[in-house]
């Protein structure tokens, strides 16, 4: 080798890595919550797009606005505002007016993200966090669930998802209740198997039960995200509403009808498995998924909305550095 | 995933790099030629560096010692070829600084044939090793320059010092090489078994110890069935196959997996009753000790996509980094890194002219494709990272605390110190944080303010 060195780097060890890089992540949730979110357009028609689209706008413009220029390009290449829309738009009521929509995607990222520093900082989910804005300034609008149709109503879109701005309430006539609600209120049961193709009325993108379901098992085996946040959740869901069942005086949700029914499946695999606002540790991850799944049977039976994830999964997300600051495992060689 | 289907014993966490092997594993152990110049740093060890017995101008044999200890953790220094020290000097070392080092020509009408000193130049009588005591073998080791041959360079004497009132019951020989890319331990077991239980049967006598464990992954089962194959049956040497998952050759990771025992922190292997050593290690015992050759080369694996001609070869120690590369073809034009030991705790090679090291254990080539990385991303508190960590450190709390110099936080809370650096956890990471080079940052500020601890 009579020429000189190539120009060699000093770059310290580990010179390997393996290949999933954290963009990559986020697509495999992109990939798992794909089928669901097409039976909710199947069910839910042009509408449900609508409503999904303008809330990943929001979201997206929002996180472009407060990035630094010259980090923006960088940001949004993570997708990570674009999927936080997404998952919002998908705990929308497929009526709900666009613009209440757009202002969910803002507050998501805005409230939920960039104000605590951006991606990875943040102490809840951005998502949910959008949600419970809305639900607590629009709780008409966000209660009022159309009833699923099929591919041949696609564009038959409600009236109420093109009101105008702060002009129009979101009451829309063709209002039908959730599962849970006929549960909670009317003491009606749905059918099992409306519950698990989707064919029942609820947010855009919760209806159905297989298909979040299959998402859920492609991330489990996918390992990218960690299963004992699903698992203790509805272990947790499970035995606690079982147990109620069998004790209860008036009719309730049975065990299965719990796990499948609102938001749970949605939640439990896409919301709670949120790194981000999840432990770090497996037996910090084991407490949030039981806390999350004790919480939503809590606030269903004995609170006032028929629903409960959306709450469970922000308290325990508030709960999650305390959970982390007592479960650090014990160090190699210092267990006692 | 493959632990699934895996019936080697091993330990918990710790992650799957793909081990790279195939490109030298089966390649037979070659010898480098002589080259015109050789180096010795005096400080290639852990410890002390030697202190010089020759003066520029003087012949030396090969074999013949240039460099005495200087004080207990410190080793001898031979001269791995016969000729004349040139210079006695500062000279680079591979991380690119200037070390004080002993240069040697080579003589060219020299055959460089390896004679024992013993019967060629009429040095003293050596014992065998087993008509050794204790006091006369540690000696013996220490001026043969043996060291741990599997990177860390630590003067193995010094290991064999056990304080009276401790007993070795097991000695460990590490034969894991969990580092990717890296086979010459594995074509030692391979090419030597019968040196490999030379030495096992060696330094068990000479340590009391009742049992000998040979651990070796399992994606090496032709140095399994070597070994296996020369061990007599009265031998109480055992080969263990292991898991293949890095990092299963650290040291406490080898006793977790071998002896299910945690070693407690703070301690070291001997407060067990356990004397751990690499096969390297082992057979340079073995060569010493029935040969008389101490140590001056050793087998170093050329690798990696930046190589022409992968090898494994056997290296006289202070060759030019730069003639072992020029013997197996030099470099492809891509190569934009070489490094020093394996890919996930070796050293970068700062300068190709710093010489091999007693513990060089390969040296490896590496193009822009594994050079370049992803831009970084935030921590996404994914835990990957806590899962990799076979201490049960939490890597992501100590590169948040690292990014904000909260070097005491790291120490007090999440104790940092226990880190040996593995790298597990920055190779896990999907986000390309450089864990692992925050934590030897909190290391070293931490090591400085209290000299006394650790
Ligand atoms: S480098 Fe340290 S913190 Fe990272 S995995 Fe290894 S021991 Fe754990
Ligand atoms: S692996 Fe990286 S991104 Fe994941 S928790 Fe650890 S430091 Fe954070």
């Amino acid at each position: 080798m009579k020429n000189k060195d190539p120009k060699l780097l000093v770059q310290s060890a580990p010179l390997l890595r393996q290949n999933l890089t954290t963009p990559a992540a986020m697509k495999e949730v992109w990939i798992a919550i794909l089928p669901a979110t097409a039976a909710a357009l199947w069910y839910f028609g042009l509408g449900a797009l609508l409503i999904l689209l303008t809330a990943i706008t929001g979201a997206v413009l929002t996180e472009w606005l407060f990035t630094p220029k010259d980090k923006r390009r960088f940001a949004i290449s993570d997708t990570s505002a674009g999927l936080t829309g997404l998952l919002l738009g998908l705990t929308l009521p497929p009526g709900l007016p666009l613009w209440m929509a757009f202002l969910g995607g803002i507050v998501s990222i805005g409230l939920g993200k960039v104000i605590w520093g951006g991606l990875g900082s943040n102490l809840f989910n951005p998502a949910l966090l959008g949600r419970a804005f809305l639900l607590g300034t629009f709780p008409i609008a966000m209660t009022t669930w159309g009833a699923a149709g099929g591919p041949g109503d696609f564009f038959q879109v409600h009236s109420s998802v093109f009101a105008i701005p702060f002009m129009q309430g979101g009451v829309d006539a063709v209002s039908s209740a959730t599962p849970l609600g006929l549960m909670k209120f009317q003491h009606q049961a749905t059918a099992l198997w409306s519950l698990f193709t989707g064919n029942t009325a609820g947010s855009i993108g919760e209806t159905s039960g297989l298909l979040l379901l299959l998402g859920g098992m492609y991330l489990l085996l996918r390992r990218s995200i960690d299963w004992r946040i699903p698992v203790a959740i509805f272990v947790t869901a499970g035995l606690f509403s079982l147990i109620v069942f069998l004790t209860a005086d008036q009719p309730v949700s049975s065990p299965l009808t719990t796990l499948f029914s609102g938001g749970l499946l949605l939640g439990a695999f896409f919301m709670a498995t949120d790194p981000v606002t999840s432990p770090l540790t497996p037996r910090g991850c084991w407490i949030f998924g039981a806390g999350v799944g004790f919480l939503v049977v809590l606030i269903r039976l004995y609170g006032g909305l028929p629903e409960g994830v959306l709450y469970a999964v922000l308290l325990m997300n508030a709960a999650t550095p305390l959970i982390d600051r007592y479960t650090q495992p014990a160090i190699f060689g210092r267990k006692h | 995933m493959l632990s699934l289907f895996s019936f080697g014993q091993s330990f918990a966490h710790g992650v799957h790099p793909p081990h790279h092997k195939e490109q030298t594993e089966d390649l037979p152990i070659q010898r480098v030629p002589f080259v015109s110049r050789y180096v010795m740093p005096l400080g290639q060890h852990i410890g002390v560096p030697a202190q010089a017995v020759v003066a520029v101008g003087d012949s030396v044999y090969r074999g013949q010692l240039i460099a005495k200890p200087n004080g207990f953790i410190s080793t001898a220094l031979h001269s791995p070829v016969s000729g004349k020290v040139v210079d006695i000097g500062m000279h680079r070392y591979v991380d690119g600084s200037f070390k004080a080092a002993i240069e040697i020509a080579a003589d060219p009408y020299s055959t460089q044939q390896f004679i024992d000193p013993v019967t060629a130049y009429g040095e003293a009588n050596r014992l065998a090793a087993e008509q050794m005591t204790r006091e006369q073998f540690i000696d013996a080791v220490q001026m043969s320059g043996i060291v741990g041959m599997g990177g860390a360079a630590f003067p193995s004497h010094v290991k064999y010092s056990i304080p009276d009132e401790q007993e070795i019951t097991d000695l460990l020989v590490n034969g894991a090489e969990c580092e990717p890319f890296l086979t010459n331990d594995h074509r030692l077991m391979v090419e030597r078994p019968e040196a490999v239980i030379r030495g096992c049967e060696i330094l068990r006598q000479q340590l009391g110890a009742q049992r000998v464990a040979i651990g070796v992954e399992e994606n090496k089962p032709e140095s399994i069935a070597q070994l296996r194959q020369y061990i007599n049956p009265e031998m109480p040497i055992d080969v263990v196959p292991l898991e293949v998952k890095y990092p299963q050759g650290a040291e406490k990771m080898l006793i977790k997996s071998i002896y299910n025992k945690d070693l407690p922190a703070g301690q070291l292997p001997r407060d067990i009753g356990i004397a751990v050593n690499n096969v390297g290690t082992i057979v340079a015992l073995a060569d010493y000790f029935d040969q008389g050759m101490p140590l001056i080369e050793r087998i170093v694996t050329l690798s990696g996509p930046g190589v022409e001609q992968p090898a494994n070869l056997v290296v006289p120690i202070g060759t030019p980094i730069r003639d072992v590369l020029d013997f197996a073809g030099g470099l492809k034009k891509h190569t934009r890194e070489v490094i020093m030991g394996g890919p996930m705790m070796g050293m970068p090679i700062a300068d190709l002219d710093a010489p091999v090291l007693k513990g060089t254990s390969g040296i490896l080539a590496f193009t822009h494709k594994e050079t370049a990385r992803p831009p970084e991303y935030p921590c996404i508190r994914c835990a990957r990272c806590l899962e990799a960590c076979p201490y049960f450190l939490n890597p992501s709390r100590l590169a948040l605390l690292g990014k904000a110099r909260l070097f005491d936080d790291m120490q007090e809370k999440y104790q940092v110190m226990d880190c040996v650096e593995c790298g597990a956890c920055t190779y896990a990471c999907p986000s390309n944080i450089p864990i692992v080079q925050l934590i030897r940052t909190a290391k070293d500020n931490l090591r400085n303010k209290k000299p006394a601890k650790v």
